[in-house]
């Protein structure tokens, strides 16, 4: 048998661990909420005027601090495991992760270059700081993706290896400027732009929260549009053009997804590594290879295993805060290495 | 029908395949031969619109094959490449579905056709398996059914080219697949395939093409294109030609 277990069954199991982690992680934090205030403050925020006890401080922690930051997570972890899809069939290599085409290394330039290119300039008004900082991230992102797209190109195709290559040095280069950068910055300034590059989901907010909320949507709709044409991309660029799929458009909208995806999720939460890695493979093992149903979930799973980290990151050193891509790193990496020993074996 | 008229291939600034006019005629199966290097790949290639001509042109009923809608054109001409690097753990039935994906026939028929293709191949028995735990040439006949359930039942009007399909089979399979290449020909569709073994491509094809270095050594009937002297000068083989004793057509042994 190919995959483990049924899909449909799986794809329900998967949404109902998601629901059952979000419910976690807008009832935990530094302020515990009994579960019954939790589920009633929950159903106010949402307008329905239900009898019942004082829940004033839960609305209040609710809405303005942990709804935001579950659905920013429920955004990060699912546009980053739709992107490893896109990459992994992109590349037709299971082992591919979302920053290969550079967006993540051009993401963290852009970064670099609002908070130390701020402070150089005698610092920005705190109104349009983090808004630039974002800006600038996903702008990053997407020049430096566009950049590797177009070295990828020869005689009107798109040559993968060429591609793979170019992210490899875009990359390299980005870091470079990124150094640069972290040489020039002052002590305060570099303590942002390492937190930054460890990536956090504190500080969640409304404005934040949309442009990734729309992007992320635009993609888990238009991806499974592309789910046969994925699959048929693991025969072969060859085998899938003879079935009658525009290859050069595929690879066009999967690039633009990643670019757009894994930008707007870096420019609202810094680096989280090794979600895109590592949930669309652990997915194929549970669900096989078929797009349609690999897609689903590993959004799904991608949502609740970045809300889990969170989680950790939240109650571990509570009140302190982990930075979550620490957390991520330290779930993903033995994963990883853990299926490069299984696949040799 | 697919045509090709004086077809022309540069790589870089060597030529690697000029003079090439043929026509895939329907419920034909037309053999390419040639050493390797001459340019058999290269002529499939260029047929299926996978390489840029440098002159001539491929159409296929009668319109320039790169004017065809992708999804319209794997309708009627599906290809069979000559190795798969297909590396992901994807059941024999859903490889051999993906056949299905240019059509819209629905799951209940597309489950037959996988069903039909994988027998004509003999693969019926591995339906269930991971593909990525068969053995070499259980995958080529996966592949095979593929192309074959692409272009399923095969009519007129419809082109397969295959691309050495035997050439990871057993005796047994070597024979069986090219029957049922022959049989799914009869039902209309042309088919061209690359060979390298004389004597299969002797009893199994209406048409023979020969290569040698790029240009067309002989094209015609197999009793007309296998003869001494041809495969001495595009093999430098020496060989005997003697007929089946049975069925008639030539029979190759090498000196």
């Amino acid at each position: 048998m190919t995959a483990i277990f049924r899909p449909r069954p799986t794809l329900i199991f998967l949404l109902l661990l998601l629901v059952l982690v979000f419910w976690l992680s807008l009832a935990l934090g530094p302020v515990s909420l009994p579960p019954g205030d939790t589920l009633l403050a929950g159903m106010r925020l949402l307008g329905l005027p239900l009898e019942g006890g004082d829940t004033q401080q839960a609305e209040l922690i609710l809405g303005q601090i942990r709804l935001p930051r579950s659905l920013l997570g429920i955004a990060v972890g699912s546009v980053l495991a739709l992107s490893g899809v896109a990459m992994q069939g992109l590349f037709r290599n299971p082992l591919a992760d979302p920053g290969l085409v550079g967006v993540s290394g051009g993401a963290a330039l852009g970064a670099a270059i609002a908070i130390v290119g701020g402070s150089l300039l005698g610092g920005l008004p705190p109104a349009i700081e983090p808004y630039l900082l974002s800006v600038s991230a996903f702008a990053g992102g997407l020049i430096v993706t566009a950049l590797v797209y177009r070295f990828g190109r020869r005689n009107g195709q798109t040559d993968v290896a060429t591609l793979l290559l170019a992210g490899v040095a875009m990359t390299a280069m980005a870091g470079a400027g990124v150094g640069l950068f972290t040489y020039l910055a002052d002590d305060a300034t570099l303590r942002t732009l390492t937190f930054w590059n460890l990536g956090s989901l504190n500080g969640a907010s409304y404005p934040r929260l949309w442009p990734l909320l729309i992007v992320t949507v635009g993609v888990a709709l238009w991806l499974p549009r592309r789910a046969a044409a994925l699959n048929a991309m693991l025969l072969g660029e060859s085998e899938a053009r003879h079935l009658g799929f525009d290859i050069e458009r595929i690879k066009l909208e999967l690039v633009l997804c990643t670019a757009l995806g894994v930008g707007a999720a870096v420019a609202a939460a810094g680096l989280i590594g090794f979600i895109g890695l590592v949930v669309p493979h652990l997915m194929r093992l549970l669900v096989g290879p078929d797009h349609r149903v690999l897609l689903p979930a590993s959004l799904l799973a991608g949502a609740s295993l970045l809300l889990l980290a969170d989680l950790a990151a939240r109650l571990l050193l509570a009140p302190a805060e982990l930075p979550i891509g620490i957390v991520t790193a330290l779930i993903g990496a033995p994963f990883f290495l853990y299926l490069l020993v299984r696949g040799r074996s | 029908m697919l045509r090709a008229n004086n077809l022309l291939v540069r790589r870089g600034n060597r030529t690697v395949l000029a003079n090439i006019d043929i026509e895939l005629r329907p419920g034909e199966v037309l053999g390419v031969l040639g050493p390797n290097g001459a340019g058999k790949s290269t002529l499939l290639g260029a047929l299926c619109g996978e390489l840029a001509t440098s002159e001539g042109r491929v159409s296929l009923d009668e319109r320039p094959l790169a004017d065809w809608p992708g999804q319209e054109r794997a309708k009627r001409l599906a290809v069979l490449p000559q190795s798969s690097s297909l590396n992901f753990a994807f059941s024999v039935n859903e490889v051999v579905g993906m056949g299905r994906l240019p059509h819209a026939s629905g799951r209940v028929r597309d489950t037959e056709i996988v069903a039909e293709a994988l027998k004509t191949a003999d693969a019926l028995h591995l339906a269930g398996r991971s593909y990525l735990a068969l053995s070499g040439g259980e995958r080529q006949r996966v592949h095979l059914a593929r192309v074959l359930a692409q272009l399923w039942p095969g009519a007129e009007g419809q082109t397969l080219l295959l691309d050495e399909p035997t050439s990871m089979l057993d005796p047994l399979h070597q024979h069986t697949i090219l029957q049922a290449v022959r049989d799914f020909a009869e039902r209309g569709a042309a088919v061209l395939v690359i060979l390298h073994d004389l004597n299969l491509a002797a009893r199994y094809c209406d048409q023979l093409l020969l290569l040698q270095q790029g240009l067309p050594h002989a094209y015609g009937p197999p009793a007309e294109v296998l003869t001494t002297e041809a495969l001495a000068a595009v093999y430098g083989l020496e060989v005997l030609i003697q007929q089946h004793p049975e069925r008639g057509h030539p029979l190759i042994i090498a000196r």
